[in-house]
């Protein structure tokens, strides 16, 4: 798109979107570092995530400022308009993602010295590993403004559903085979639950780019897939 | 009065597409052109003016937007380079038909200027003077009630009603061009045209004026020139833009400044090179 008369305005433009690209980078590694933290009781590193979330806190309410400024100053129109409103939401959206990861980091320290068996951690692991890639990919599309990629990975959440719910039911599982794996795995639980929700935030970003581009807001038509809340847990009693 | 213009009439009709989401169209032009001597000034515009809306032309200076306005009350006849071809309907009236009365047509489709321009006279006389001149008061009582009412329907009647006597000239600038509005009122307009009626003023009496034409909009078919793209998103439902004498994009106001289709309608309302 070519360049505003006003030459300070696309500075600003680009000032925000830079912003919010590095926020995206700041966020991966508190998710990443984070379930490391999680999986070998790290409480130093876990302690780094905590300390990060304040850095980001610091970003998302400079961008917030800064997108306030400019629709007041410049009375943005259209695309201008779209990208900065996009910019305000997805800095909310990465915030949230540093705020669960650091949740994560907190637990880290409440399961030091107890009872927490390597395996057991695996499948946090693994859905962690599927919410990074969406959360790349969507900072990704945003920066290239790509919305047939939000468009694809506003799909994929379904999968962070679906091992969502077969996480919990395998975390039960564990939790009924020895009643010591019962704190480790509700801490695990609550893991869990805060990656499946940092893949609700991908999912909103990815919704936000696909507005951002098109103009058009995408249909709240998607299939939520997390189905733990209708799960029972059977305990063989009967 | 009424049944006087409607008998004069010509029987050729001109009708519109009905367009989804707006009223039915009031005003409807066909491949309009306007030449100025050999200018080309305003290239085969066709587009419907809902009833009871506000409709906003925007572009950048000399895109064609105020010589289009000026061809719904056939200002333009009075510049005498000027060629309007292609067709104009109000309510299915050809408004450049040979045997139509102009001053009648201007009764219906009023004006408003950049400038505020009262008459040197009283506030009273300024109102009453389309009203005495047309014949529509029978008597000094309706003529009164006029003048009233088109100063309510303004917005001015509270701040001058003690001074219908002093001139015109003596109000505020915001006062004066509300004044005009009552003025264009008075007369019984279907339409009202105004050219960027609140460039000349301040912040406070252009949100008077904006406030105005929201209420005007209930009773008046308004269509605003305007250079704040602001002003055109705050006030219309529909929004025209035009380009070196090209209607490039027109739709709900809405959709124009957030999601417009055209690049150089986009361009144009973020401030870009065009």
């Amino acid at each position: 798109m070519s360049e505003h008369i006003v030459a300070a305005y696309d500075d600003e433009l680009t000032g925000i979107a830079g912003t919010i690209a590095e926020m995206g980078g700041l966020a991966e590694r508190m998710l990443v570092d984070s379930v490391t933290a999680l999986v070998r009781v790290d409480t130093h590193l876990a302690q780094s995530v905590i300390t990060t979330d304040l850095r980001l806190d610091s970003m998302q309410r400079r961008v917030e400022e800064a997108t306030i400024s400019l629709i007041a100053r410049r009375q943005p129109m259209a695309r201008d308009l779209r990208d900065i409103v996009t910019a305000l939401r997805v800095s909310i959206d990465i915030e949230r993602i540093g705020d669960l990861a650091k949740n994560i980091a907190k637990r880290v320290a409440a399961i030091d010295g107890h009872f927490h068996p390597k395996r057991l951690a695996l499948g946090v692991e693994h859905i962690s590993d599927i919410a990074l890639e969406q959360v790349k990919a969507v900072i990704d599309a945003y920066t290239g403004k790509d919305s047939v990629a939000a468009l694809a990975i506003r799909d994929r959440d379904n999968e962070i559903d679906q091992m969502y719910t077969s996480l919990f039911r395998e975390l039960l599982t564990y939790m009924m085979e020895d009643p010591r794996n019962i704190t480790f795995c509700t801490h695990l639980l609550f893991c869990a639950k805060n990656i499946e929700r940092i893949g609700d935030h991908a999912t909103n970003i990815a919704e936000n780019v696909y507005y951002q581009v098109t103009g058009q807001q995408l249909a709240d038509d998607r299939p939520k897939l997390d189905e733990s809340s209708l799960t029972p847990a059977d305990f063989g009693t009967r | 009065m009424e049944a006087m213009v409607a008998d004069a009439r010509p029987s050729a009709t001109i009708r519109s597409v009905p367009s989804e989401g707006f009223k039915p169209a009031k005003v409807i032009t066909q491949d309009v052109n306007v030449y100025y001597g050999q200018k080309h000034a305003l290239k085969h515009v066709t587009i419907d003016i809902p009833e009871r809306s506000v409709t906003a032309f925007i572009g950048p200076s000399g895109c064609g937007k105020s010589t289009f306005l000026r061809c719904f009350n056939r200002m333009n006849d009075t510049i005498s380079a000027a060629r309007v071809t292609g067709k104009i309907g109000i309510d299915g009236l050809d408004i450049y038909d040979p045997s139509l009365d102009v001053v009648q047509l201007r009764a219906r489709v009023g004006m408003v200027f950049q400038k505020p321009n009262p008459f040197p006279k009283s506030i009273y006389e300024n109102v009453a003077y389309g009203p005495r001149i047309h014949g529509i008061a029978a008597s000094k009582a309706e003529l009164d009630d006029i003048v009233a009412s088109s100063l309510r329907k303004a917005g001015l009647f509270e701040e001058v009603k003690d001074r219908l006597n002093e001139s015109g000239t003596g109000l505020s600038g915001g006062q004066q061009q509300r004044l005009c509005i009552a003025r264009a009122i008075a007369v019984g307009p279907e339409v009202i045209l105004m050219d960027e009626p609140c460039s000349a003023l301040d912040p406070i009496a252009t949100a008077k004026i904006e406030e105005l034409i929201d209420e005007l909009r209930e009773n008046f078919t308004i269509v605003i020139v305007t250079h704040s793209m602001q002003q055109a998103a705050r006030v219309s439902q529909k929004t025209a833009f035009f380009h070196l004498g090209d209607l490039v994009e027109e739709g709900p106001t809405d959709m124009i400044f957030t999601n417009p289709k055209e690049r150089r309608t986009q361009d144009y309302i973020t401030g870009r090179f065009g």
